[in-house]
């Protein structure tokens, strides 16, 4: 397997273009860094801050087709387009190129980036299917709301890889972007489906590490902890939107019965029919605040599995501290093998020997071939001990340089999401006031 | 400032009080003044049973003396709207709280019962006392002033109850069909009114009741909601203020659902189940209109069967035109009167509900515009920190 560990950025020649760094950061950036955490950062995402390409996914579309099985299916193509940003003061506008993808192809693009870069925090798809709904929220994959945000999701995600250092500069990601015939033949023959299998097995085996690295064992902690306290508040943020949803739309009733009511008072119709109405606009409003707060919890989502990334590589981590740890427990074994026979005695139980005692001593010659093997396979188990060993740390270097990437990107993302959560109640106050200062007014005037 | 004596508690803001500005048919200047409070148990060998304290001071002439405090059951109010109903059967006696509560999960003697039916029969009082006509009745006297072996003598004087035991009267004779054909089109359109009235208050009353239980749901879910907030803030660094000031934010505007609730069960809940009481009973005025005019029909129709005891008869009908008359006038008075109130009563109710409303906002804007500024303050000073060398 050839080594898929990313060079330091500015080694790759070929690899012109350069993604985009999302919106936000390229907000940054013209803000002269007064919202960016600190410069080390800034210097890490300059590299690949190129601007060179605009990115988006601008449309779904409901597709019909016929599957790998044959069968009839419904899915969702997502239409990606791609655009060259010229600088501003040639004031050229370069083509928009486009193409079509769908939900599975994404999941075989993040799949294969897991894989190929295993030190990397890769950055998650939205979710597959709706979950934490509350009631008024299609769990449909079909419905539009629903493929509205996730069509918004996919779009981040492109964004989040064109604007990693390292995942920007795949080729293949690249190929995912620009074209779209013999894309999937292509991720393929990478050959990753191989590391992939062996990889998902890894991810759920259990076994005992000696020595870890503390930091990654504190980080797998944490990210589970994030991940179940992200759940438990998505989960709750779910029901306290049914129960404001039930709150404000039971307040349209009042509509109804006082138009109603209207219809049988002389002097008190008049304020009862338009309170009336300002309890419908009321009860009517909570359905943009409610679809603005999905946001919200789709930018707490991504968080949510992120948790899962960031727990991929202290387990990436793990594995190979366990082989390094296996592969030296092996070597010393067989070093112990050959003392024994060189020397003639025997200090480990091994079946062989018993065996060899009960069905006769070896004759030297035999034992001198044995030695000759066991001193060969050591040689090579030095070998490959010293290989995982400096494997082993370049992995934790690059891996922690990237969740130190992470850890940023997450505390500012998370607290601009809290503001914009303050931001929305704040909105939805004003409204409330707003309304029921009218109801008042009409009500004052029964 | 005069005391307000419609509202059972104590006002709870200079606003409402200025609301409190009346207008109606009563007595010029209030001269009497009632509060119903201080409930007591008493156990007795057969049974248990609450008394309240009624406290009446006046200024009255007709009245012995200026204070009186006495106490009454449950048992004791029903006899006098009975009473009031036999005299004025053409008014408009104020509701009763019911004797039991079907729905809801309030116990028979719990607080809350008690506190409701408390403030109730403060309303019931007051209500009375504030009728033109019913605030000089005898019986409404004898109730604010005799001590309890006292009335309960007087109670077994006089004619008995007849059918007229429980709190609503439901059970009216059913002889109003001839009295519908001769009806005057005035009484035609009060019953038209009160049959939508009734059924649009109803409605109301559950909306409202809805309303109150979706807050409250509401705020169960918000509780939980803010401490996650917390608990998560314990893992993190950087964000961990950003997480605890959303959770406090949080946790204010749990009380200020509250105090929205408390809002709607101190003062629309209470008002609404009055009138759908009040709609009950005007359907019962109307009904015994017509069964008084009813009277009067079936003598004149008998009277022009006969053709001896002409001379009786005229007599009598005379006395029954008077009678309709006179219930005619009463209930057209009464009715005004009500009308008035009723609207009085809803503009003030739903009034401070939109205050109510008002006040949750303004305390929730208020919470969450203090926590941006907080966070963006913070952005700043860690500007200002980068850029010193």
């Amino acid at each position: 397997m050839e080594s898929t560990e990313p060079e330091p950025s500015g080694s790759r020649p070929e690899e012109e273009e350069d993604e985009e760094e999302e919106e936000e950061e390229e907000e940054e950036e013209e803000d002269d860094g007064a919202l960016l955490p600190p410069k080390q950062r800034l210097a890490a995402m300059e590299d690949c801050l190129a601007k060179k390409m605009e990115i988006t996914v601008s449309e779904a579309e409901k597709r019909t087709g016929r599957n790998a099985m044959n069968i009839q299916e419904t899915y969702t193509a997502y239409l990606i387009e791609t655009r060259a940003v010229e600088s501003q003061s040639e004031g050229q506008c370069a083509p928009v190129e486009s193409l079509w993808r769908r939900y599975s192809e994404f999941e075989l693009l993040r799949n294969y980036l897991s894989v190929t870069y295993p030190h990397i925090v890769v950055p998650p798809l939205p979710e597959k299917r709706a979950d934490f709904v509350w009631h008024k929220l299609s769990a449909d994959n079909m419905d539009p709301d629903f493929v509205e945000r996730r069509r918004i999701g996919l779009e981040n995600f492109l964004l989040r890889v064109a604007s990693h250092p390292v995942l920007c500069q795949d080729k293949i990601f690249y190929a995912f972007l620009m074209q779209e015939g013999g894309w999937k033949e292509m991720v393929n023959e990478t050959g990753f489906q191989l590391k992939a299998d062996s990889r998902l097995k890894a991810l759920n085996a259990t076994f005992r590490v000696k020595n870890p690295d503390k930091r990654f064992t504190e980080l797998k902690h944490y990210s589970d902890e994030l991940q179940s306290v992200i759940s438990h508040l998505l989960r709750v943020r779910a029901r306290v939107a049914d129960r404001l949803y039930g709150v404000y739309k039971v307040h349209g009733n009042y509509g109804r019965v006082f138009s109603e009511w209207s219809a049988i008072e002389k002097e008190m119709g008049d304020g009862l029919q338009s309170a009336g109405h300002h309890m419908d606009v009321y009860a009517a409003s909570i359905d943009d605040i409610l679809e603005e707060e999905e946001h919200y919890a789709d930018q707490l989502k991504e968080y949510l599995f992120y948790a899962e990334a960031l727990r991929a590589v202290c387990r990436k981590h793990e594995l190979m501290q366990y082989d390094l740890e296996m592969a030296a427990q092996d070597l010393t074994s067989k070093k112990q093998q050959c003392e024994e026979l060189a020397t003639g005695t025997v200090r480990t139980f091994s079946l062989k020997g018993m065996t060899s005692k009960l069905f006769g001593q070896e004759t030297p010659e035999q034992r001198e071939a044995k030695i000759k093997v066991l001193e060969e396979q050591i040689q090579e188990g030095e070998e490959q001990l010293k290989s995982k060993n400096l494997e082993g740390r370049d992995f934790v270097k690059s891996a922690w340089a990237d969740i130190e990437r992470f850890k940023e990107q997450k505390n500012h993302d998370l607290k601009e999401a809290l503001i914009s959560y303050a931001v929305m109640q704040i909105s939805m106050c004003k409204k409330g006031i707003q309304v029921w200062t009218n109801a008042k007014e009409c009500f004052s005037k029964m | 400032t005069e005391v307000n004596s419609f509202s059972p508690s104590v006002p709870i803001s200079p606003s409402s009080m200025i609301n409190q500005y009346k207008f109606e048919d009563g007595p010029e200047i209030r001269d009497l003044f009632i509060t119903v409070d201080d409930p007591e148990s008493h156990i007795t060998a057969i049974e248990t049973f609450i008394t309240y304290r009624v406290v009446t001071k006046t200024t009255r002439g007709e009245f012995d003396s200026s204070e009186y405090e006495v106490r009454r059951r449950y048992q004791d109010f029903l006899w006098l709207k009975s009473k009031l109903e036999e005299a004025h059967p053409t008014l408009i006696i104020p509701p009763l709280p019911e004797k039991f509560i079907m729905k809801g999960m309030v116990e028979r003697f719990s607080d809350e019962f008690i506190e409701t039916r408390r403030k109730a029969l403060h309303k019931f009082l007051n209500r009375i006392a504030d009728h033109p006509t019913l605030t000089f009745n005898e019986d409404f006297k004898i109730f604010l002033t005799a001590q309890a072996w006292e009335l309960s003598s007087h109670k077994k004087q006089g004619p008995g109850l007849l059918s007229r035991m429980g709190q609503t009267v439901r059970a009216v004779a059913s002889s109003v069909r001839g009295a519908v054909k001769n009806r005057p089109e005035m009484f035609t359109e009060m019953n038209n009114y009160m049959e939508t009235f009734s059924q649009k208050i109803n409605l109301l009353d559950k909306i409202a009741h809805r309303i109150y239980k979706e807050e409250r749901d509401y705020f169960n879910e918000m509780k939980e909601y803010g401490p996650i907030h917390t608990l998560w803030s314990a893992s993190e660094e950087d964000i961990a203020d950003s997480l605890k000031g959303i959770a406090s934010c949080i946790e204010r505007c749990c009380r200020a659902t509250e105090k929205r609730m408390a809002g709607l069960s101190e003062h629309l809940l209470p008002i609404l189940h009055e009138y759908v009481l009040y709609s009950e009973i005007l359907m019962g005025v109307l009904k015994r209109r017509d069964q008084i005019q009813g009277e009067l029909d079936s003598k004149v129709d008998a009277l022009a069967n006969k053709k001896t005891e002409k001379d009786l008869f005229s007599e009598e009908i005379g006395k029954l035109e008077d009678k309709v008359e006179r219930a005619n006038n009463a209930l057209k008075a009464d009715w005004d009167r009500w009308k008035q109130n009723m609207q009085w009563d809803m503009r003030s109710t739903f009034t401070n509900v939109a205050e109510n409303n008002l006040r949750y906002y303004e305390e929730c804007l208020a919470t969450w515009e203090s926590f941006l500024t907080s966070q963006t303050v913070d952005l700043h000073v860690d500007e200002d920190s980068e850029d010193r060398p």
